[in-house]
């Protein structure tokens, strides 16, 4: 059971498996008095095990592989997977690399994606992707 | 009589709970909210604590593996009890304490330390590295601001010891304010002492720039890194009741003015008008003790935790103490 309250509240753990900084400045940006996610109740929170998000930023690359298995298999549930950046989506600019692994659906194919293009994406993108969670999260509230 | 005693002590319990719960996030709301508009943001609602809270409970409570399982449960709740069970020894607006009696100040030091105490057991139960490192910060931050705060409290009590009576009860402390009792130097003592206390205010509740125990960036929330779910709101619960406690005290001990005390009002507005004169007190100590220093300060490290508490703060709560001192042999007044 999901309460009304889930979705006013989010708790994102932020992951970087193999971006290039460029998202990560992103989402910081997010966070800053200009954007303010703040506002929304969205936090950044410093361990998996209190995130309900979790935002992975860059392509995954063969060595983060297992470590994003288990940080996703440490967030208790319900909980979501926002991808963050061109990268995520299809490889962006290490498209073809040889040490990818990615992209995440192929890592862990039950987890509930939502995905921000851009490179690297806006704030307001990444503001909008959260929203999409937020809606994502709304439909399950109600069935 | 002591069936009337026990009956009594289990409703106000059951109302001081509901109490502590609700104006504790309340107030950690309005203490967020002020924050975000001190750094020109626009902030979260006021009853975000609530909504997180209420998220917290929803989700799923996870037990890691390596975990020593029964202490990890109970520590939060040994946590949110003993911060609860502190507002039955202060006294709130003009409603006596419950629990009130000879030497309850020094027993309501110690009840501070339980939450601490508990968190350290719950951080160390969860056979993480980073609470381990979490739980060993929180004890040495306990150790540091414990001596300042017993140094404030003997200050009071000995100032007030020469007027005699109950004085190492909260009740008698909070009915003989210590402004009263002192010339022109131990007016300056005591605004010492309180600006010493205010010091002392932010690490006993783990708040920037003492929240080392707690760091996110640095040790991944330390002690709380493990804890999710149920068990993590039962901590977010505690940790707001510990700042409504922890300013409580500091109202009870230095500004236990009362409305009714200056102006006639009837019995029933007296005790409301009291009780939200009482919470307007409670909202200016946080305001300066917790949420402007949050505003404009960074985490210390650890080893400047130390040594912030044991010399600084000491030694300027130990100048106001000697003021009082001298304010007995030399009596200026200051009225
Ligand atoms: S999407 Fe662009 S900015 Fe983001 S990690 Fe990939 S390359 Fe960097």
């Amino acid at each position: 059971m999901i309460p009304k309250a889930f979705k006013r509240a989010l708790w994102v753990f932020h992951v970087n498996s193999g971006s290039c900084n460029g998202c990560d400045i992103e989402i910081i940006a997010a966070l800053t008095p200009r954007y303010d996610v703040e506002r929304f109740g969205i936090r950044l929170v410093g361990s998996p095990r209190h995130a309900d998000v979790i935002a992975f930023t860059g392509p995954i690359t063969n060595d983060m592989v297992d470590k994003v298995k288990r940080i996703y298999e440490q967030t208790p549930d319900p909980k979501v997977v926002l991808v963050v950046g061109s990268c995520g989506i299809s490889g962006g600019v290490f498209h073809e690399s040889y040490h990818l692994a990615g992209p995440i659906e192929r890592i862990i194919p039950e987890a509930k994606c939502f995905y921000v293009p851009g490179c690297p994406p806006r704030p307001e993108a990444i503001i909008q992707g959260v929203i999409k969670a937020w809606e994502y999260l709304e439909e399950v509230e109600k069935k | 009589m002591l069936g009337e005693l026990l009956f009594k002590t289990v409703i106000a319990s059951i109302g001081i709970t509901i109490f502590a719960v609700i104006f504790g996030l309340l107030f950690k709301g309005i203490d967020r909210k002020l924050v975000a508009r001190m750094q020109m943001r626009v902030g979260p609602p006021i009853r975000q604590p609530f909504l997180d809270v209420i998220k917290l409970m929803s989700k799923e409570t996870i037990v890691p593996e390596n975990a020593v399982g029964w202490m990890y449960n109970l520590a939060p709740i040994i946590c949110l009890a003993s911060s609860i069970i502190l507002l039955l020894y202060i006294p709130i607006g003009n409603f006596e304490p419950l629990l009130g009696g000879h030497g309850d100040i020094i027993l309501v030091i110690y009840i501070f330390l339980i939450p601490a105490l508990a968190m350290v057991a719950g951080g160390f139960a969860s056979g993480s590295p980073f609470a381990t490192v979490g739980a060993q910060r929180e004890m040495i931050t306990m150790m540091s601001y414990e001596f300042p705060l017993a140094v404030v409290i003997i200050a009071i009590v000995w100032k007030l010891s020469n007027i005699g009576g109950d004085i190492f009860s909260l009740q008698f402390i909070s009915s003989h304010p210590i402004w009263e009792e002192v010339g022109l130097l131990g007016l300056i003592g005591g605004i010492i002492l309180l600006l010493a206390l205010v010091i002392v205010t932010p690490g006993e509740v783990a708040k920037i720039p003492f929240d080392v125990a707690e760091a996110e960036t640095e040790i991944a929330h330390g002690l709380l890194v493990e804890y999710s779910g149920r068990n993590l709101a039962l901590f977010y619960i505690a940790d707001a009741v510990k700042m409504f406690a922890m300013a409580s005290l500091v109202v009870a001990l230095f500004f236990p003015y009362n409305l009714s005390d200056f102006i006639k009002l009837d019995e029933i507005v007296a005790y409301i008008a009291d009780f939200l004169f009482f919470l307007f007190k409670v909202f200016l100590v946080m305001l300066f003790s917790i949420s402007l220093v949050r505003a404009g300060m960074a985490r210390l490290r650890i080893t400047q935790v130390v040594s912030v508490y044991w010399i600084t703060i000491t030694l300027i709560a130990l100048f106001g103490l000697v003021l009082l001192m001298w304010d007995n042999q030399y009596s200026i007044k200051w009225w």
